[in-house]
């Protein structure tokens, strides 16, 4: 399978071609360029994923192979960085993921895009961040998915910073970076400590089963927890910035002051689910050596999906919407790999995490490209200036409501399935735990129908310009992902993605499935009641819980903890000390010696004033002096 | 000149160009046919750097595995057995391409240097003397004397074209370098002295043994006086001073090429000459090293002044490099000079695109500027890429140095080196924050000054200069495997000397 290394090569070739040319070729060729490029590379990965998934199978195990493979540094003998392709079942899967909805993007974008200044550039970023993307999920090495990782990160922080005039969007993308940065610090650290041990960066040894590779870690720890959860503990931390779990969520909202395909793309379908990717990358060394930290992924999972849930439903810009329910979602992922056992039964939270991560990559690039079509016909992100749009755009509207109904799990769209896998794992971890995320689904439900209801029904906004449909680049993307929502559902996910990649048969556990349509159906139904005419409720409940309305529009206060450390205690108490103490300790004790020495020699210099008197004097003196001391002792 | 040569093997080119070069200096009378001069001069020197690392890695290749290739000797002042002795390995190879990229792009950089323009360049040749003559020399007295013929050209260069309180900072570098080399004078003759070798030949004092209690007293000596060139807290504070007030090309050449001759010779002299005290004393230098990396990202978040930040960031890039050194294990090594390359690369795009933004806007003060992208695109899309290079994009070279520095500093066995290392990891994060507090200042946003809505962007030789360093950082980038592996080759010697 060496056509594999085209799929990442072409979006390099066409991220270096158009920032080359920068402005000098008309736009549209620029776009055509980087859809064509993206067209052919998702074609591939098709062709890929059909063979893969077709012919590699032995014994009923998907095996892993890498069609290509090559040192790129070499640190020491056994600690080398290879750049490669690793094709497994979930990193085929991904393959499909990123290259379907960054078609779409491409595509949509044409649309979108098409009136901004530096449409070249936009499209030079884009594939610049399909090419890093791809990289990352197909990396052979934990090293190489560091390199990846990172180039991601800009790729993410360019993109956001787009509209590079607003200082809104500077400041977005400067927090998104540094945020993520700090995250991946704790990546680097968790690769460092994670290669001292095992001596190695390659996932097929430190994933083979084979336990000499960590005969070194028997035993070793430190401050009392074992080195392996202290580098599997480190390296979740890069995933947690990555994937924006609490408390390293505060980037998210703010990266929204991207353009709305961007936030399609990266900050809901592909880039945030990195985090998710690495632990399941990793997953066989958490449930093995570490049962504790994937036990506190688990938990992390719930509290961010918790917390961003709850901030969700009292948001007013659209796309803030979606970002927390993205940041809640990704919760869900997260909680159904740590929960999770390895293979057969035991590891459906797996299965069941991968399998969601698909189909909340389709529907939530739809809502997001949706609300990109909303965004774009009532030129505002408030919902305050929207409503009623229904009869304006009948295909977003549908095609909106489509991943709505999946998102809140609703069969028999994609969004049910798979999140109902979620919870029956997380039922048998433990019933709190699958209660917790039930109350969290209900929510969704809530808080997605508040959104739809807000945008497409409700009081009638009006509008200077009468809103319309969006042209046919925009109305194809939002189609052909609705189309994907309603399907995926019925993909025998079981038979692909699994955590020891052998067969498991997917089984609908009916109580639990029962109970959290049931659920879903009434949070939809009370959105309903309270957001489809102009209703007093809502208000009366903000009255009502003023405390917790406020703390939640304020998304808590987690941004201000965040200005708070970096503002008052990094800047003004660490960084303007020091550089005072640069100039007035240090150097001043510099400067110092330089002035004694002058002090010095303007106060001997009289010594060597010339006049043949004195020297005449003070000779005469100095040999009284000594014949004096001569002549006493 | 053929007889020179014979006597001086073709390495001595590297200094006979600059000689040329001044000579041809001397004559000139236009700005044409000074232009004409430094340029083939620079682009010469440029080209023999590439024919030098490709007769370099061919001999390798074909088995040679003397530690020092192409090496001649003369004998130049017997009385005291001085020798000039030649002699290149990897890590001099990696410090001539630096050296004649910088020099070369700094030539273009100062394209149309005022006042005084024939002045300056027999200046910066001098200077190229120096720094040249330094990273071929193998012999301790010789090499000695590059230094110092290095550091003088500096005061004038800085005391006549530099700016703000330029005699000041002329006055307070040049002292503080001499301080630093008298330190190293005293070091070289202790060295020399009580080792009893003949000459003062690197290899031929390596086989010697320096009694202990003789290591003790010149290890410190020798690592402080090379520390000082290359910014070792406490003694940095010249080049925040000195950089902000040197013109563009001296900046670039100087915190480019000049700060290398610390690392390279703390690594070449001190370390291998006396191994026994390296081992001993290393923890000390170790924390004064880990002081510099963290605490020159911490004070350059505070500046507002492009230069000083940028030398800030050097005290942190360039503590990076003795940190890694003290190390002493293969990789950290080769990290180490990968970093000197990569920094110098990186410090002089900054420097020259410094100098290009202050010839036009005439401030520096990031607070006096904003929204530059718009109207300078080259050279804010230049700025943005040398900001990506420093704080370890991969794909470009800083990565590439500081990851060899870190896992080459975590392989080590003692857990006090591997905390230390991960207090040094720190400063990519420190260094994000200061890196995009520029680039979101000055060239995002909207325009700050009416005045800068009209700015013209980079002339062609601007781009010359600029494009130049891109593509160095890039190439290094991108694919290192061939100079990691041309510097590791070399490291070996020289750790294995210090393992025994």
């Amino acid at each position: 399978m060496q056509y594999t290394l085209l799929i990442l090569v072409l979006p390099l070739l066409s991220f270096i071609v158009l920032g080359l040319v920068d402005s000098k070729w008309k736009p549209k060729v620029a776009g055509t360029i980087g859809t064509v490029v993206l067209g052919i590379i998702t074609a591939l990965s098709y062709f890929a994923a059909w063979e893969y998934f077709s012919m590699h199978r032995i014994a009923g195990v998907y095996e892993k192979i890498i069609p290509f493979n090559i040192e790129w540094l070499r640190f020491t003998d056994y600690l080398h960085i290879n750049l490669g392709i690793l094709l497994d079942p979930i990193s085929v899967m991904m393959l499909v993921v990123i290259t379907t909805v960054s078609f779409m993007v491409n595509i949509y974008s044409l649309g979108y895009m098409v009136n901004e200044k530096g449409f070249e550039r936009y499209y030079a970023f884009l594939s610049l961040f399909t090419f890093s993307m791809l990289g990352l999920v197909v990396a052979t090495n934990i090293f190489q998915m560091y390199i990846f990782w990172e180039l991601v990160g800009v790729s993410s922080y360019l993109l956001i910073g787009f509209y590079y005039t607003k200082p809104s969007a500077v400041a977005a993308a400067k927090k998104a970076f540094i945020v993520t940065r700090f995250a991946d610090l704790g990546f680097l650290i968790g690769i460092l400590v994670l290669s001292f041990y095992t001596k190695t960066f390659d996932f097929g040894i430190l994933t083979s089963g084979d336990t000499s590779v960590f005969a070194s870690t028997v035993g070793a720890s430190f401050m009392g927890i074992s080195v392996m959860s202290w580098a599997l503990g480190l390296i979740f931390i890069g995933g947690a910035g990555k994937s924006a779990m609490f408390p390293l969520q505060i980037w998210l909202p703010d990266a929204m002051e991207g353009p709305t395909p961007v936030s399609a793309l990266i900050h809901a379908a592909t880039m945030v689910v990195a985090g998710v990717f690495l632990v399941a990358r990793l997953f066989p060394l958490y449930v093995v050596y570490s049962p504790e930290v994937l036990h506190g992924i688990a938990y992390v999972g719930a509290f961010t999906s918790l917390f961003a849930a709850i901030i969700a439903c009292v948001q007013t810009d659209i796309k803030r919407v979606l970002a927390f329910s993205t940041i809640s979602q990704i919760g869900f992922m997260m909680v159904g790999l740590g929960v999770s056992g390895n293979g057969g039964h035991e590891g459906v939270g797996y299965m069941a995490s991968m399998f969601h991560l698909f189909t909340h990559a389709m529907f939530k690039a739809l809502l997001f490209l949706g609300a990109g079509s909303v965004i774009h016909a009532v030129r505002s992100n408030e919902m305050s200036h929207m409503g009623g749009l229904r009869k304006y755009m009948p295909i977003t509207n549908i095609t909106f409501l489509i991943a709505c109904l999946a998102i809140a799990g609703i069969p028999p769209f994609s969004g049910f399935f798979s999140k109902d896998e979620i919870l029956s794992a997380c039922y048998e971890f433990s019933p709190y735990m699958g209660a917790t995320m039930t109350f969290i689904a209900g929510l969704t439900a809530f808080y997605m129908f508040r959104l739809y209801f807000n945008i497409f029904w409700g009081k009638e906004h009006k509008h200077q310009h009468t809103p319309h449909e969006s042209p046919f680049a925009m109305a194809l993307p939002l189609v052909f992902l609705a189309t994907v929502t309603v399907l995926a559902g019925w993909i025998p996910f079981g038979h692909f993605v699994t955590s020891d990649r052998a067969n498991y048969d997917i089984h609908l556990d009916f109580t639990v499935a029962t109970i959290s349509v049931l659920i879903a159906v009434c949070s939809i139904t009370l959105a309903i009641i309270m957001y489809r005419k102009e209703s007093k409720v809502p208000k009366r409940l903000a009255t009502t819980f003023s405390g917790l309305h406020k703390a939640a529009t304020n998304r808590f206060y987690i941004d201000e903890v965040y200005i708070f450390i970096t503002k008052k205690i990094i800047f003004n108490n660490i960084s303007l000390p020091l550089a005072w103490f640069d100039r007035h300790v240090i150097d001043a004790t510099m400067n110092g010696m330089a002035g004694t020495t002058q002090w010095v020699s303007v106060k001997i210099k009289g010594f060597q004033s010339g006049q043949v008197q004195q020297y005449a004097y003070v000779f005469l003196l100095g040999t009284l002096i000594i014949t004096a001391l001569v002549l006493i002792f | 000149m053929g007889v020179i040569l014979y006597y001086m093997n073709f390495l001595s080119l590297f200094v006979l160009i600059p000689v040329l070069m001044m000579l041809g200096l001397f004559v000139s009378n236009s700005r044409k046919q000074i232009q004409f001069i430094t340029a083939t001069g620079a682009s010469l020197l440029l080209i023999l750097s590439g024919i030098i690392t490709y007769m370099y890695l061919t001999e390798r290749a074909a088995g040679n595995v003397a530690e020092m290739l192409f090496t001649a000797d003369t004998v130049w002042y017997a009385p005291f057995n001085i020798h000039y002795s030649v002699g290149v390995d990897g890590i001099s190879v990696a410090m001539l391409i630096l050296s004649s990229i910088i020099v070369f792009t700094g030539v273009f950089a100062s394209w149309k240097i005022d006042p005084l323009p024939k002045e300056f360049f027999l200046w910066y040749s001098l200077l190229s003397i120096g720094v040249y003559g330094f990273f071929i020399s193998t012999d301790l007295f010789t090499m000695f004397m590059y230094y110092e013929i290095a550091l003088i050209p500096m005061y004038l260069l800085i005391g006549i074209w530099g700016t703000g309180r330029k005699e000041y900072s002329a006055m307070k570098l040049t002292l503080m370098l001499m301080g630093g080399s008298a330190l190293l004078l005293v070091g070289i003759l202790g060295i020399y002295y009580t080792s009893g070798a003949t000459s003062m030949n690197l290899l031929e004092i390596a086989k010697m043994k320096i009694p202990l209690t003789a290591q003790y007293y010149f290890f410190p000596l020798t690592f402080l006086g090379f520390g000082v060139l290359g910014a070792l807290f406490p003694f940095h504070t010249w080049s925040p001073d000195g950089h902000a007030s040197a013109p563009t090309a001296v900046s670039m050449l100087h915190a480019g090429v000049l700060m290398k001759l610390g690392g390279y010779g703390c690594f070449r002299v001190a370390m291998y000459l006396m191994p026994q005290a390296a081992h001993e004393m290393a923890w000390f230098f170790l924390i004064l090293t880990g002081i510099s990396v963290v605490y020159g990202a911490f004070a350059a978040i505070h500046q507002t002044d492009l230069k000083y930040i940028n030398a800030y960031s050097s005290v942190s890039h360039c503590g990076l490099v003795l940190f890694a050194i003290l190390m002493m294990n293969e990789t950290a090594a080769t990290g180490a000079i990968l970093q000197m390359l990569s920094h110098g690369l990186m410090t002089a795009l900054f420097f020259a695109l410094i100098g290009m933004i202050y010839g036009r806007t005439h401030t520096r003060l990031i607070t006096e500027m904003g929204g530059l992208m718009k109207v300078l695109p080259f050279l804010g899309v230049s700025y943005v890429i040398a900001g990506l290079a420093s704080l370890g994009l991969p794909g470009l070279s800083g990565f590439v140095a500081e990851m060899t520095i870190f896992f080459g500093s975590f392989q080590h066995t003692d857990t006090f080196h591997r905390v230390m290392t991960i207090i040094a990891c720190m400063s990519i994060v420190i260094t994000a924050v200061y890196i995009l507090r520029v680039v979101g200042k000055i060239l995002f946003g909207a325009i700050q000054d009416a005045h800068h809505e009209h700015l013209t962007d980079a002339t062609w030789f601007e781009r010359i200069s600029v494009v130049t360093l891109i593509i160095a950082i890039v190439a290094i980038g991108s694919a290192p495997f061939w100079i990691s592996g041309m510097i590791h080759e070399s490291v070996i010697p020289v750790i294995s000397h210090l393992a025994k």
